[in-house]
């Protein structure tokens, strides 16, 4: 850690010439008030528009000119910049992420501009039906907690915040003990270690002034959602309340879900790339196999606070949402009945080892999930994450699935076409 | 300049087993896995013409069951080793692939050699996925993203040209597809002559190739038909089709020309072109006009797509639908100045950096490995592909990208395509 506060992990992998760079800030959509729901995302985006030392013309090409990639992220908990290049750029990359922790712009004209361009991203997800009901979902769910506001904000706090807003948020989460800086690759430590110091040392010290979140009170009832928004293909959604990743429930759930809807790992990341179906998983069977859905998938990732475990499903062309909800909600209620049985134990332990190591399969993705979970658990989690999933029991899954998959405690979602009403 | 030199270079082994299978292996110890990748040279422009689909309910059908095991048990043999197996269709290829970890591996092969060889095409099996695929049919039907995409593509190549039509076809034609039909395809296209199997990873390139013939080189059928591509007619006129789809938030403009086949040795010149247009600093000119300056989209960009035949060069934005006039007046803007002036040294430049350095990014996993080994072996860039890309990008001239953005980039023959709500 240097004087000031910063975070720093290095990892030496000498396989390709290549470095990975990631600043994460321990700041999402889960630390913002009312009234200024997407602020971390929208200040994520002004971050990429210019900086005292590079004007938003040169950031733009600043990284790919020496044939890397660049990008950042947003999500509940965390704020993150990403850049994979040639080793032999690690100052360039060093250099460009101590301009954003220490002198973004936030230029007035550059703000308004990114309004619309926000607010389109918005309009763009509200085409996606599945990503509407999902997000319906996630804020009945969550009535208290901040992790129950979308990401990119509710449209009238889009459209009413100032400038001074976004850069109030900037000045109180970007520094230096609010971040964890990694850098992965062909990279010598002593070495990078003396150029962070070099480029970073002299951002000043502040200290972190965290908004409390508000915890979620204990949900008594069942809640339920129905969208009826046109279009072709209805979606069933079924959340339940799941644990934060310090909590001793979180890898036995992680666990239920491979033998649910298959494994799919702990990377975020890697999530993007999508995961093709698992057949063997209970509700791919049930659902799937049966003619009941065209597909089926349930996510649960790694979070500070507790967060939903959700399960999605798309109906098969002409099955109504009725049925197939009765039929999902009776193969999670057999498997809180009567738990898992030793063999799908083994067989989700097998799988989720398989994923860790194909994860892992480049610089770019070891980086994100060192800074990813030490963003959200802190230092050591991911090193005892193998040895964890080697240990969970058929027991615990079985208590996992008791405890997390209770009729009272879940909220369900339908997004059907209007034409066939219900 | 960037060198992009690499540590590391790609040297794959090729075989070519007496039944014609090519075997590509490439060793890496970076990862205890191994990526293989079982691509035939078939897709959906085999598709009978009044049947559209064939191929794409293929790729959804032709892993459950085969002669010697289940569709159960195929599942079971993945989902034990946590193995999550990918079957893809496009135009020109179908392809299975996976990743495994190396202890794996010979069971993993084995299988995917079993599904290409013997798929038994269940007629219970085949009527679920249809059903599946009919609903996948139904949610691009829903998204103005992929209905502006298949209007573009049907003004560019017309419903008589392979690229004209969809890969998961019609919702009649999937309706009428049998099994018999799935059979037929496979026998006259999935064959060893136009097979080719990449194995990266940690696997000794000997051990690979030696269980890449164990599974594979008994195996005869005859060679696939070469069925060529045609030319795509072209258009001197600007068309513009128009989608409404009442309820949904934000409009997609697709707006493209066709272009030049990928052995075309103008590639690299309009690849050079399409970066500047519409991709260098995540969208080149295009995202600089219409998301930078005027804040009008989330995203703005182009694709270049040069494959078999004549492929599209796309640029896409998603835009407010009140926005709708005014961001294809931007594109027709930067289309019209690009072609005109083609780049400036700054941009080509910077744009052939970008290219040549971003190589070791892309050959970083063994999955990406074994799909730039396929790409290569698909259009004969040769086993030294990676090395010679540089050069490849160095011997283009500022000229070339300027004549190639002139021969391609004009808005009075562009396809025009919106699908959203009522402006």
């Amino acid at each position: 850690m240097l004087a000031n506060g910063l975070t720093v992990l290095v990892q030496e992998i000498h396989t390709a010439p290549l470095v990975s760079v990631w600043c994460w800030y321990r700041v999402g959509s889960g630390d913002e008030p009312p009234g200024l729901t997407g602020v971390s995302h929208w200040v994520e985006h002004m971050n990429f528009k210019g900086t005292e030392q590079i004007s938003r013309d040169q950031m733009k090409g600043i990284v790919e000119k020496l044939g890397g990639m660049w990008n950042g992220y947003t999500w509940i908990d965390q704020t993150t910049y990403l850049e994979t290049a040639s080793s032999a750029a690690v100052d360039t990359l060093l250099f460009l992420e101590a301009q954003r922790m220490s002198s973004s712009l936030f230029e007035p004209e550059e703000c308004e501009s990114e309004r619309t361009v926000v607010i389109s991203e918005l309009q763009g997800a509200e085409n996606d039906p599945d990503q509407v009901l999902d997000l319906e979902v996630t804020a009945t769910a969550l009535r208290v907690h901040p992790y129950g506001h979308p990401t990119i904000g509710w449209l009238h706090d889009l459209q009413s915040m100032t400038r001074a807003d976004l850069y109030g948020h900037y000045q109180r989460h970007y520094m230096p003990a609010n971040a964890t800086l990694v850098i992965v690759g062909d990279v010598d430590t002593d070495d990078v270690l003396r150029r962070v110091d070099k480029y970073f040392g002299s951002i000043p010290a502040a200290e972190v002034r965290r908004y409390q979140r508000p915890a979620e009170p204990p949900q008594i009832g069942e809640r339920r959602v129905v969208l009826e928004r046109g279009g072709t293909t209805a979606y069933l959604e079924l959340a339940f309340p799941a644990p934060a990743v310090s909590e001793s429930g979180f890898v036995p759930l992680l666990a239920l879900d491979a033998v649910l809807s298959g494994a799919k790992g702990v990377s975020l990341w890697s999530a993007f790339r999508g995961t093709p179906p698992q057949r063997k998983a209970r509700l791919y069977t049930a659902l799937v196999e049966d003619g009941l859905a065209a597909s089926v998938s349930g996510v649960l990732l790694p979070t500070r606070d507790p967060f939903i475990y959700s399960l999605s499903f798309t109906a098969a062309d002409g099955v109504p949402l009725e049925v197939l909800e009765d039929a999902a909600l009776s193969a999670i209620e057999r498997v809180a009945a009567q738990g898992v049985t030793e063999a799908e134990a083994a067989r989700a332990r097998r799988q989720l080892r398989a994923r860790l190591v194909f994860e892992n399969d480049s610089v770019t993705s070891i980086a994100h999930q060192l800074g990813y979970f030490d963003t959200v658990a802190g230092p050591g989690y991911l090193e005892q994450l193998e040895c964890r999933i080697a240990m969970v029991t058929a027991e615990q899954m079985g208590q996992a699935a008791r405890q997390a998959l209770g009729a009272s405690t879940r909220t369900v979602g339908w997004s059907t076409p209007a034409r066939r009403g219900r | 300049m960037s060198t992009g030199a690499l540590t590391r270079p790609v040297s794959p082994t090729r075989d070519v087993l007496d039944n014609g299978v090519v075997v590509l292996t490439h060793e890496s110890t970076a990862t205890p896995s191994v990526a293989v990748n079982a691509t035939f040279y078939c897709g959906s422009a085999n598709d009978p013409p009044d049947l559209p689909g064939v191929a794409y309910l293929t790729r959804r059908t032709i892993d459950r069951g085969t002669s010697l095991r289940s569709a159960a048990d195929v599942a079971e043999t993945l989902d034990d080793r946590g193995v999550s197996l990918r079957v893809s269709a496009s135009r020109h290829t179908l392809t299975i692939s996976c990743v495994c970890l190396s202890e794996d591996f010979g069971e993993i092969l084995s299988l995917i050699a079993d599904i290409a060889r013997r798929p038994v095409f269940p007629a219970e099996e085949i009527e679920k996925r249809r059903i599946e695929a009919v609903t996948s049919l139904r949610e691009d039907q829903d998204d103005p993203s992929k209905v502006a995409r298949d209007l573009l593509l049907g003004i560019l190549y017309g419903a008589a040209h392979p690229y004209g039509r969809t890969v998961k076809g019609t919702v009649e034609s999937l309706g009428s597809i049998t099994r018999r039909d799935l059979v037929e395809f496979h026998a006259r296209y999935m064959v060893p002559s136009a097979l080719r199997v990449a194995i990266v990873g940690h696997v000794a390139a000997g051990a690979a190739v030696t269980s890449a013939a164990r599974s594979f080189d008994e195996w005869r059928q005859p060679v696939s038909p070469d069925e060529p591509i045609a030319p795509p007619v072209l258009h001197d006129l600007r068309t513009v089709r128009t989608a409404v789809m009442p309820g949904k938030s934000q409009a997609d403009i697709c707006y493209g020309f066709t272009t030049i086949r990928r052995v075309d040795p103008r590639y690299y010149a309009y690849w050079m072109m399409n970066n500047v247009l519409g991709q260098f600093g995540l969208g080149g000119r295009l995202a600089d006009n219409i998301r930078e300056r005027q804040g009008m989209a989330y995203y703005a960009y182009s694709s270049f797509d040069a494959t078999v035949g004549e492929g599209p060069l796309i640029i896409r934005a998603g835009v407010d639908p009140a926005n709708v006039t005014r961001t294809i007046g931007a594109i027709d803007d930067e289309v019209r100045a690009l072609g005109a002036d083609g780049p400036t040294r700054r941009e080509f430049e910077d744009t052939r950096d970008s290219l040549i350095g971003a190589l070791p990014r892309m050959l970083e996993t063994n999955e990406s490995i074994a799909e730039f080994i396929q790409y290569t072996e698909q259009f004969g860039l040769g086993l030294d592909f990676d090395r010679r890309l540089p050069s490849c990008l160095g011997a283009v001239s500022m000229d070339d990208v300027r004549e190639a953005a002139r021969e391609v980039l004009d808005p009075l023959r562009a396809a025009v395509a919106v699908a959203g709500p009522r402006e």
